[in-house]
C-alpha cells in the first residue's frame, strides 16, 4: 500500500518522529507545532472529553524556552520540542494530578514522577493530562470522576480504559504521543479499541516512582500512540534503572529503534488456542485470523500453543489486584492531602466519610474485595490461592516461549462497547481484559497495534507478546507490519 | 464461600470506609457476584506451588543507610487540608 506522506502538510497529522524530524531540521519551531496541537485539543476536545487538563500557558512557556535552547544547540534530543499527554495519575509538579478522581481534586502534585523528570530533561512539551478510570481501575473510562471520554471512532462508544483519555487523544490525532500505564490490560485494550499503538514494557522495564499506585506487583507504564516506530522513540527516554522504584529492573536498555527494520523472516509465532476458544467475538476473530495470515506472507511460522491455566487469569488478577489496592489506597486518609470530609465529629469519622465521600464506586467495591480477600481466615483462600495460580500463569508462557519467539492473539474479545452497556455488570466488565491478563500476572511485555475494522467500523487489536526484555523485538515485528499497511494511519472521519 | 451484610460492615469497617446502612444490601449482592467468579479457583490443585508475589522473582534491593531525602515538609503541607506549625490537624484523639 502506499504511504500517503508526501500528501501530509498540516503540523497536527504529522508522527512524532516526523516532528522530531522537522524540528531537527529547522523546518518548523516548537512554538508553531505547540499552537497546532493545542488548537486542535481546543476544538476537538469537548467532543471527547480526554483532557482533565489542558496545559495551554504552560505548553506555551516550554515551547518558548526549548526553541531557544534548539537555537542555541543546546538541546539536541529527539524528543525535543515533540508535545505529549500524560495520563493523570503520573505526578507533574505544581499541576493538578487527580487520577480520575474526585479524592485528588484538589491534588497538585509537589514533585514529578520520573518518566516526567525524563520527558521535561529531553525538551517534549506537555500539553496536558489525560482522562482515565478512577485509580486505573476499569475497562470504559466510564469510571472517572471527570465523565466518560470517548471514542473518536463513534462517540456513542467507550474508548477502553482505564488509559482511554490517552488513547481517544492519539486516535483522534490531539496528541501525537502519549503515556499509559498498564495494570491488567489498560494500555493494550484501549489502544485496540482507538485503533492506535501501544506497548506495555516487561514488569520493572519503566520506573514506578511518582506514578500514583494501583497494584504494585502490576502497575507499569508504557508509550502510545500511531506507531510502533513512534512507541520505540518514546521508550528509548522512559526506560531504565531507577533507584527510587525498589522494583526497577537493572537490565541494560538499548535503542529501540535501531533493530525496527529488521527481518521478520522465520519468525516463530504462537497462537494460544485458549485465546480463540469461546468468548472471543466472531468478527474480531475473522480480523485477527486475517491479520495472522499476513505475518505469514511476511515469512512468519505460526504455530499453535497452549496455555492451559489462562482461564483462571481473571479471577486471579481479581483477587491480586484489588488486595494489592487496599492497601495503597490506605494513603488517602483525608489528613496529609486530598479530599476531607466537612466537620468530622472524631478520627475514625473523618478517615470513614472522606473516603466514602472520595472514592468513586468501583474502586470502593475494589477495596471492599481486596480487604476482604486479605482479611484473617480468608488470606489462604484467596489471596494465597491466587498468587499460586499466578505461578502456574507465569510457568505456562515460559513453556511456551521454549517453542516460539513470540505470542499473538487479540488484545480483546470484542471491539469497543457502547457507553452505559456494561457499567451494571462487573464481571461482565472484568472479561473486557480476558486476553490481556494473563501477561500482565506474568509480568512479560505486551503491546496492541491496529489489524482492521469490524462489520461496525471499530477499530480491532493484534496483542503481540514477547518474552521478559524482548521490546525491542516486539517494536521490530509491529513497525515491520506498519510498513506493508495502512490501518494505523486511519484517522477517524470527524477528526480527519 | 458469600459475604453477609455483617461481615459487609465489619470489612468496611477495616478498610476505613463509610458505607451508610441502607447501602449494605447492594453491596453484599455486588461483592457476592465478584467473589463467585473467584470460586472457579477452587478446581486448580496447587499443592506444593509456590506463591509469585513479584512476576519476575526479583527480591528487594537494598541501598546504604544514609539520609537520601531532603526535608520538604513546608512543601508537602502545602497541599494538606489542615496544618499548623508543621503538624498535620486532625480532630482530638485523646480526651
Amino acid at each position: 500500500m502506499s504511504h500517503p506522506h508526501s500528501q501530509i502538510t498540516s503540523l497536527t497529522q504529522l508522527s512524532l518522529k516526523d516532528l522530531s524530524d522537522g524540528l531537527q531540521a529547522g523546518r518548523f519551531s516548537v512554538m508553531e507545532i505547540t499552537d497546532a496541537w493545542l488548537a486542535r485539543i481546543e476544538k476537538f476536545n469537548p467532543l471527547l472529553n480526554s483532557f482533565i487538563t489542558v496545559l495551554a500557558d504552560g505548553a506555551r512557556t516550554q515551547a518558548q524556552q526549548i526553541d531557544n535552547q534548539i537555537r542555541k544547540g543546546e538541546l539536541t534530543h529527539t524528543l525535543a520540542g515533540v508535545p505529549y499527554a500524560l495520563k493523570d495519575l503520573f505526578c507533574t509538579d505544581g499541576v493538578l494530578t487527580s487520577c480520575g478522581s474526585k479524592m485528588l481534586h484538589n491534588f497538585v502534585a509537589p514533585y514529578d514522577a520520573h518518566v516526567t523528570t525524563k520527558l521535561k530533561q529531553a525538551g517534549a512539551v506537555l500539553l496536558g493530562k489525560n482522562n482515565m478510570d478512577e485509580f486505573a481501575m476499569g475497562s470504559s473510562n466510564e469510571n472517572s470522576a471527570y465523565g466518560v471520554v470517548r471514542n473518536p471512532w463513534n462517540t456513542e462508544y467507550v474508548p477502553g480504559g482505564s488509559s482511554g483519555g490517552g488513547a481517544a487523544a492519539v486516535a483522534a490525532r490531539l496528541a501525537p504521543f502519549v503515556l499509559g500505564t498498564d495494570t491488567g490490560g489498560s494500555i493494550r485494550q484501549p489502544a485496540s479499541f482507538c485503533g492506535i499503538t501501544g506497548i506495555k514494557p516487561t514488569y520493572g522495564r519503566v520506573s514506578r516512582f511518582g506514578m500514583i499506585a494501583f497494584a504494585s506487583s502490576l502497575d507499569q507504564a508504557g508509550p502510545m500512540a500511531v506507531s510502533a516506530e513512534d512507541c520505540a522513540i518514546a521508550l528509548n527516554v522512559i526506560a531504565g534503572f531507577d533507584e527510587r522504584d525498589s522494583t526497577s529492573a537493572q537490565e541494560p536498555v538499548g535503542d529501540y529503534t535501531a533493530s525496527l527494520n529488521n527481518s521478520i523472516e522465520g519468525l516463530k509465532i504462537g497462537l494460544p488456542k485458549q485465546f480463540f476458544a469461546a468468548g472471543l467475538d466472531p468478527d474480531v476473530a475473522t480480523v485477527i485470523e486475517r491479520g495472522v495470515k499476513e505475518f505469514e506472507a511476511l515469512g512468519a511460522i505460526i504455530k499453535e500453543i497452549d496455555l492451559p491455566n489462562s482461564h483462571m487469569a481473571v479471577p486471579v488478577y481479581y483477587i491480586i489486584a484489588p488486595a494489592e489496592a487496599s492497601s495503597n489506597l490506605s494513603r488517602f486518609d483525608g489528613v496529609r492531602f486530598g479530599h476531607r470530609c466537612d466537620n468530622p465529629k472524631d478520627l475514625r469519622d473523618l478517615y470513614e466519610r472522606s473516603r466514602w465521600e472520595g472514592f468513586g464506586e468501583e474502586v470502593k467495591r475494589r477495596i471492599m474485595v481486596g480487604t476482604y480477600a486479605l482479611s484473617a481466615g480468608y488470606y489462604d483462600a484467596y489471596y494465597l490461592k491466587a498468587q499460586q495460580v499466578r505461578r502456574l500463569i507465569k510457568q505456562d508462557f515460559v513453556e511456551a516461549f521454549k517453542q516460539v519467539d513470540v505470542i499473538m492473539g487479540p488484545a480483546a474479545p470484542t471491539t469497543a462497547f457502547k457507553i452505559g452497556e456494561k457499567v451494571d455488570d462487573q464481571v461482565a466488565m472484568y472479561l473486557a481484559d480476558l486476553y490481556t491478563i494473563p501477561t500482565s500476572l506474568a509480568g512479560l511485555p505486551g503491546m496492541s497495534f491496529p489489524i482492521g475494522f469490524d462489520e461496525h467500523q471499530l477499530p480491532v487489536g493484534m496483542q503481540l507478546i514477547g518474552n521478559y526484555f524482548q521490546e525491542a523485538r516486539m517494536l521490530n515485528i509491529a513497525h515491520r507490519y506498519q510498513q506493508t499497511t495502512d490501518w494505523h494511519l486511519r484517522v477517524p472521519a470527524k477528526f480527519a | 464461600m458469600s459475604i453477609s451484610v455483617d461481615e459487609v460492615k465489619k470489612v468496611a469497617g477495616l478498610a476505613r470506609l463509610g458505607i451508610p446502612e441502607e447501602r449494605l444490601d447492594e453491596y453484599s449482592t455486588k461483592l457476592n457476584s465478584i467473589l463467585g467468579m473467584m470460586e472457579q479457583l477452587s478446581a486448580i490443585d496447587t499443592k506444593g506451588v509456590e506463591p509469585l508475589s513479584n512476576p519476575l522473582d526479583s527480591v528487594q534491593r537494598l541501598r546504604e543507610d544514609v539520609v537520601t531525602e531532603t526535608n520538604q515538609r513546608d512543601k508537602y503541607q502545602t497541599i494538606a487540608p489542615e496544618v499548623e506549625e508543621g503538624l498535620y490537624l486532625v480532630p482530638k484523639v485523646i480526651e
